[in-house]
């Protein structure tokens, strides 16, 4: 694959993308630019979305001082599987967090730009991020189950916001919500065990149909060792990894992440095979990272 | 060493700069292994001397206190004489209390060792009965009224000095004026006892009686009940208000200058001496709020204010030391922050919390100086029978114990420590209990 990515990268200037709104690699000033040596003054590739769950324009995050994003426009489409790639402390974890405020829990952190979802800014004030965050549902990067029960632990969720009537739909979701993360076999004589007692890998599928029991509509997620295919159908799903493989197989589009800056999005294929910018191609071919 | 540190390899000797530097290295181990020793030496050196201090303290306590759990006990045989104790013979409650039961113990006494006629010998005869042992017949007496007219065989304490004589801590080696048993009382009680009359026994006075100006019926049961009511009080406020403190402070508060503020007098609070909350206490509970005097609630009160800072800060650290995991895990499934805190941080938090607040509470039962500005060092026999009545508390009944002069408070004030430090050991073990328990629920 690295091979081939290196020939294309030879024609990539000359080789005409008909209808694309691309931004041609010719057109970025790479010198002299405040934003940084090498990034693109505007994001290469297509920001948009046909369908768009989210819609993001010039966010920017600051942790105190420090800004850790820089102006990124991206669209998330419906039902899609967007990831985001990029170097150790790029921003991608950052900017996944900002999608249903759970910046907001870090002190220092301050948000601003506009982050639409289905055409409603989630930034201001007067939202609520507790019907936020069950609508736009969380995996963490490190496996964080709670220190109770496997039973508890998804069946938590659906209890907080009320989604069972009774004991016998709350074990049905639970059950639903295991067998969608690919667990339930694994631990069907053992729910109430605890679930810190589990493996990484399980740990983080606990953590997966913990999320999805509130049936939410995205689920983001960051560094996932493996993503069910059926998972994909039913939610808009935003990983952030570091396996380029991970991302190639499971993503229909991909974003490139560096230094806080979006420098290239596209559809995965083209950011694998052909991509536009110098640094994404640097990346993927393993130049850095 | 050396030997390792070259390589063995068949490409020649390292070259020099290698060589130099290994030198350097192989050069610098010796000292550096002894100062690891000589470390090792100094924290095993300090670990023993606290040890042995920590021996020579219990040892000595229990050396000097043992003695105390048992105590002389006189076995007379009591004529329960109906002509002294309710003449008119309707047993009215009000006559049998007033009797004098001293003259029954006395004649019984006497007819031991009918010889005796001059007045003051008999007195000095009677001296060896504690001055408690009527008011015991009273109690008996008017429990019982049937005893009456009947020859009841009971046993007596005996007084301290005759107790301390047993116990071998009177001198018979002493010259008569400079002891407090003269030869002829000495001379009695080692017939009593050849007798059988005179023997030892099982001290329960100390556990189950108030506080006596007579050591001998002196006991800790005022001071238990005292220091009872008194952490009853106190944990009943500082553990929910210490607990609400902390949450609030480290969850829900905004970080400004005014918790700033807040959290810097916290810790200042933890660190000022205590009597200047018994100070607090008598300007504020007292004076202000007119409360009893000597009142275990009063004390409460004031020990309430003496650990609510140890509280809040242990129980800050509990909370900190939660993993912020557990928070995004419970934020990001949309749980709101009050959810968040008592779904999965606070419980994880108890077991620290409860931890700091029975540290907190042994500090505040093993505290006597705030309680001496509110009154409670003041003698009171009484055992006290709910929140306001005057009462003491087993530190304090300590340094009054030490501050009494008879002889045989010495070994009740260590018997008294014994006790204290019993309870702390079972406070500091149910903190250890809950601690696992709560831990064990993951």
């Amino acid at each position: 694959m690295e091979a081939k990515t290196m020939s294309r990268d030879q024609e990539a200037g000359s080789e005409e993308r008909g209808g694309r709104e691309a931004v041609r690699p010719t057109a970025i000033s790479r010198f002299g630019s405040e934003r940084g040596s090498d990034v693109p003054d505007k994001t290469v590739g297509v920001i948009t979305h046909d369908d768009p769950v989210f819609s993001c324009r010039g966010v920017d995050v600051f942790y105190a001082d420090k800004q850790a994003i820089f102006n990124v426009d991206l669209d998330i489409g419906r039902h899609e599987v967007i990831a985001m790639i990029g170097p150790s402390g790029c921003g991608k974890s950052t900017f996944l967090r900002c999608l249903n405020r759970m910046n907001d829990t870090i002190e220092i952190a301050r948000v601003s730009g506009k982050i639409e979802l289905d055409g409603q800014d989630i930034l201001g004030s007067n939202i609520d991020v507790v019907p936020l965050r069950a609508r736009v549902g969380m995996v963490f990067q490190k496996p964080n189950p709670f220190p109770k029960s496997i039973y508890e632990n998804v069946a938590y969720g659906p209890r907080i916001h009320g989604m069972a009537r009774d004991k016998v739909e709350l074990d049905e979701i639970v059950h639903m919500s295991l067998e969608k993360a690919g667990l339930l076999k694994e631990v069907k004589d053992r729910m109430d065990q605890p679930g810190t007692g589990l493996s990484g890998g399980q740990q983080q599928r606990l953590c997966i149909a913990r999320a999805i029991a509130v049936s939410p509509e995205v689920i983001l997620m960051a560094r996932i060792e493996d993503l069910i295919d059926e998972l994909r159908e039913n939610y808009t799903i935003c990983i952030v990894t570091h396996s380029m493989q991970q991302a190639a197989r499971v993503s229909q589009r991909t974003a490139y992440f560096h230094l806080g800056y979006l420098v290239e999005v596209d559809e995965t294929d083209r950011i694998f095979t052909n991509p536009s910018h110098k640094l994404t191609e640097d990346y993927i071919t393993g130049r850095f990272g | 060493m050396s030997n390792t540190s070259k390589p063995n390899d068949p490409g020649g000797p390292a070259p020099p700069s290698i060589q130099r530097a290994m030198d350097k290295v192989n050069a610098s181990l010796p000292s550096r292994y002894g100062a690891e020793k000589r470390f090792r030496i100094y924290g095993l050196l300090s670990v023993i001397v606290g040890i042995l201090f920590l021996t020579i303290l219990l040892t000595s306590i229990f050396a000097k206190g043992y003695t105390a759990f048992r105590q002389t006990f006189v076995t007379l045989d009591v004529y329960m004489d109906p002509a002294i104790i309710d003449p008119e013979g309707n047993r009215d409650p009000e006559t049998l209390r007033l009797a004098n039961y001293n003259s029954l113990i006395r004649n019984s006494l006497r007819e031991i060792f009918p010889e005796l006629t001059g007045r003051s010998e008999r007195r000095k005869l009677s001296a060896l009965v504690s001055n408690g042992a009527p008011f015991e017949l009273q109690n008996r007496v008017m429990d019982d009224p049937s005893l009456i007219g009947q020859e009841l065989s009971m046993a007596f304490p005996a007084s301290a000095d005759v107790d301390m004589l047993i116990k071998g801590k009177i001198d018979r080696s002493v010259p008569e004026d400079q002891r407090r048993l003269s030869d002829a009382q000495i001379g009695w009680i080692d017939t009593l006892r050849e007798d059988g009359v005179l023997h030892t026994r099982w001290n329960r006075a100390l556990l189950t009686n108030g506080d006596s100006r007579d050591p001998e019926m002196a006991g800790i049961w005022g001071a238990v009940k005292g220091s009872f009511y008194m952490l009853v009080v106190t944990l009943a406020l500082s553990f929910p208000i210490g607990v609400a403190a902390a949450v609030y402070l480290e969850e829900f508060a905004p970080r400004n200058r005014w918790t700033d503020l807040i959290e810097i007098n916290i810790n200042n609070l933890a660190a000022v001496p205590s009597i200047v909350f018994g100070l607090l206490g008598l300007a504020v509970f007292l004076n202000f709020f007119g409360m009893p005097r000597s009142a275990p609630l009063v004390g409460g009160l004031v020990l309430t204010v003496m650990t609510l800072p140890t509280v809040i800060i242990s129980g800050r650290a509990a909370l900190t030391s939660v993993p912020p995991s557990i928070r995004e895990a419970a934020l990001g499934m949309g749980a709101s922050k009050m959810q968040t805190t008592f779904h999965h941080v606070f419980p994880l938090a108890l077991p620290g919390m409860l931890t700091g607040t029975i540290i907190g509470m042994a500090r505040a039962l093993g505290e006597s100086a705030p309680l001496l500005m509110i009154g409670m060092v003041a003698f009171i026999v009484d055992v006290p029978q709910g929140f306001t009545d005057p009462a003491t508390a087993l530190p304090v009944q300590i340094y009054l114990w030490a501050d009494a002069p008879e002889r045989a408070f010495v070994e009740r004030t260590s018997a008294a420590i014994m006790v204290l430090l019993a309870f702390l050991i079972v406070m500091n073990g149910a903190a250890i209990y809950l601690r696992r328990r709560f831990e064990r629920r993951w």
